[in-house]
């Protein structure tokens, strides 16, 4: 068990002031020049060093995509983006680093926009979070009130500003791409990659996109070395993680763990339990909406790390732990999460657009049952042609949960089809495809 | 959509015009389309200041690609493409239930019953007779572990049920306002009846 001497998120919970004189006493601003006075190329040898992996969803080592970044600076400005868009279903904990340990992601902005030769930094915070923002914006004029950022940031020399977006209520906007578009005043439509952002991003500029957790734990890895955070969690899967358990525990919550915690244990220790005890598990998805779920077998041994998972066709994601217990209709459950990307979908890609209004109406008619057997599979082969077929991962992330459910929960899937037969009385006789 | 009627004129007045100030200086010359969605939202925050309806009407739209310099097509794509801007009038409280998975597994169908129940409302996106509410179905609005949510304007409704919706929607109608959050009394993100890490530092209490 992770120890709270090696947790970063002192404050997750709001129990401390989120403000600056609450923040330095937990050690945040804490040496800040010193850490920038190492220099643009330690400081990302130091964070490729650490192990640390994108903690927005892919996994991406942060440091490896921090060097991307061309060396030196030229016509063209560069910045840093920071992705605050928390919208994947089953995520808030850059929420809880946004209103409880803001400091900690402004120290984080400032130290990784100077490692990438940025002046300036903007975070991109869902619409919705509007309390947050405020919270956010209060801890920037004091940061600025402070001299921590702005003119000659901590005394550093360099200047640095740091300015809050708010969006307006778009799952997409998360994609890195369309969250600069958006961030440019447009509609939230991925881009075609390449160019990727680090050669062309905001307003054409060489631009990094970050997740908030990457961010906000950077200085805090600068501070007390890479060796300490690879040594936490599992080979290639290093450090602490924010996991998010929501769902059929007794008490859901935020916590901080190491990775490769077994997911067992996350949800016994920390979440009071799966209601009703561990064997009325019904199933989890592990790493938000967009993953594969995972049946009870799976989730009795699993570890909550990126490869872990991976290798038994699911994901970490961004960690968000989604519990159903066996008095959930799994079929619904999946159902509703197509109507989301039905909903989400930015219409740009035909596969995606069309794809997932019938990947919801037929995945409704599985609810109902009121479907062939064969359509099981005719709905399988049609996550086969959006996943991989479109700009962006939103795609896949539609298709991903339908190939979940079909993997693990076929013959729940084809027991309510025979129910629906059996009740309706018309055995045998074909159903009318998704054209309805 | 139901039938609205739509102002002959919008302008923005002193209290948007200090925002706005501070918003353009966010951008660098010549990306002042950047502002495009925090001036759609202030023009929605004063309707709802002015009028007690926060929505966007045309005119607005027309202002702020004046002022941006956009063709007034580029305003109305992105006022459309984002759920956030109300494209007709709305209830003095907006309520927005989250029926994502994760609230729907911890009874969102409840909560909606229960706004139901209370405002008359049948349909999404209907506002009720006396003009008091209006009734959103969104998706996940991020506080998961807190589920369900019920969002009234800006604020999150956390660890909701039908007797606490029924509750919060009572109080709204007596022109109370009840406290933001968790109505359990849960602290924030933590675990019911207290956090079970971060026990052991001491960090001065706020």
């Amino acid at each position: 068990m992770l120890s709270d001497a090696d947790r970063i998120f002192t404050n997750l919970y709001g129990t401390g002031d989120a403000g600056l004189k609450g923040a330095r006493s937990r050690g945040d601003w804490d040496g800040t020049k010193a850490i920038i006075e190492r220099g643009r190329e330690a400081i990302v040898e130091e964070m490729k060093a650490s192990g640390l992996r994108g903690r927005g969803g892919a996994g991406f080592p942060t440091g490896m995509k921090w060097s991307f970044m061309p060396k030196t600076i030229g016509a063209l400005p560069h910045y840093l983006v920071v992705n605050a868009d928390e919208s994947e279903p089953g995520t808030c904990k850059d929420r809880d680093i946004i209103r409880h340990d803001p400091h900690k992601l402004l120290e984080g902005c400032f130290i990784a926009s100077f490692a990438m030769g940025a002046h300036a930094c903007y975070i991109y915070i869902r619409g919705e979070f509007y309390n947050e923002a405020v919270a956010l914006q209060s801890a920037i004029d004091e940061a600025y009130e402070a001299g921590l950022i702005g003119k000659n940031a901590c005394g550093t020399g360099w200047d640095f500003d740091c300015y809050l977006h708010r969006g307006a209520g778009a799952y997409i906007c998360g994609e890195e791409t369309a969250l600069i578009e958006s961030l440019e005043g447009k509609k939230g439509m991925p881009r075609l990659k390449p160019p990727f952002p680090a050669a062309m991003g905001l307003y054409g500029c060489p631009t990094t996109v970050n997740n908030v957790e990457s961010i906000a734990v950077a200085p805090t890895i600068l501070r007390r070395g890479a060796s300490w955070f690879s040594a936490l969690g599992r080979p290639k899967n290093a450090g602490t993680k924010l996991f998010c358990i929501s769902g059929h525990v007794n008490k859901p919550c935020n916590v901080e763990e190491e990775l490769g915690i077994p997911l067992k244990e996350l949800i016994e220790k920390y979440a009071g339990g799966v209601r009703g005890g561990w064997d009325n598990l019904l199933a989890v998805i592990p790493g938000g909406a967009s993953v594969p779920v995972l049946n009870k077998a799976t989730c009795d041994t699993i570890l909550m790390d990126f490869d872990s998972l991976r290798e038994v066709k699911s994901g970490l994601g961004t960690a968000a732990v989604i519990v159903m217990d066996k008095s959930t209709d799994i079929i619904k459950a999946i159902a509703r999460l197509s109507q989301f990307y039905k909903h989400e979908s930015c219409g740009q890609c035909t596969p995606c657009r069309e794809g997932t209004g019938w990947m919801m109406r037929v995945m409704n008619r599985m609810v109902q049952g009121r479907a062939t057997i064969d359509e099981i599979d005719t709905l399988e082969a049609v996550t086969r042609q959006i996943e991989g077929h479109t700009i962006c991962a939103l795609g896949d992330a539609a298709a991903w949960p339908i190939q979940g459910l079909i993997k693990n929960f076929r013959p729940v899937m084809e027991e309510r089809i025979r129910a629906y037969k059996a009740q309706s009385g018309n055995g045998g006789r074909s159903m009318p495809l998704a054209a309805e | 959509m139901t039938e609205h009627t739509e102002p002959a004129s919008f302008a923005f007045d002193d209290e948007s015009e200090a925002r706005i100030t501070k918003v353009m200086a966010k951008y660098p010359a010549g990306k002042q389309a950047s502002a495009v969605l925090p001036l759609l939202d202030l023009a929605q925050r004063q309707m709802g200041r002015v009028t007690g309806s926060a929505w966007v009407p045309k005119v607005a739209m027309d202002e702020i690609a004046r002022r941006l310099d956009m063709p007034p097509i580029r305003v109305y794509e992105v006022a459309t493409f984002y759920l956030m801007f109300n494209m007709q009038p709305v209830g003095t409280y907006h309520l927005q239930v989250c029926t994502t998975t994760p609230c729907w597994l911890r009874g969102s169908d409840q909560v909606v019953e229960a706004c139901r129940k209370a405002t008359g409302i049948k349909g999404w996106k209907e506002t009720s007779a006396d003009g008091l509410f209006t009734m959103t179905e969104v998706e996940c609005v991020g506080a998961c572990v807190n589920a369900p949510i019920l969002q009234v304007n800006d604020d999150f409704f956390e660890d909701m049920d039908a007797a606490s919706t029924e509750a919060l929607l009572a109080a709204l109608r007596r022109g109370e306002y009840p406290k933001v959050g968790s109505v359990t009394g849960r602290q924030t993100s933590a675990p019911e009846g207290g956090p079970t890490t971060l026990t052991t530092l001491n960090f001065p209490a706020e």
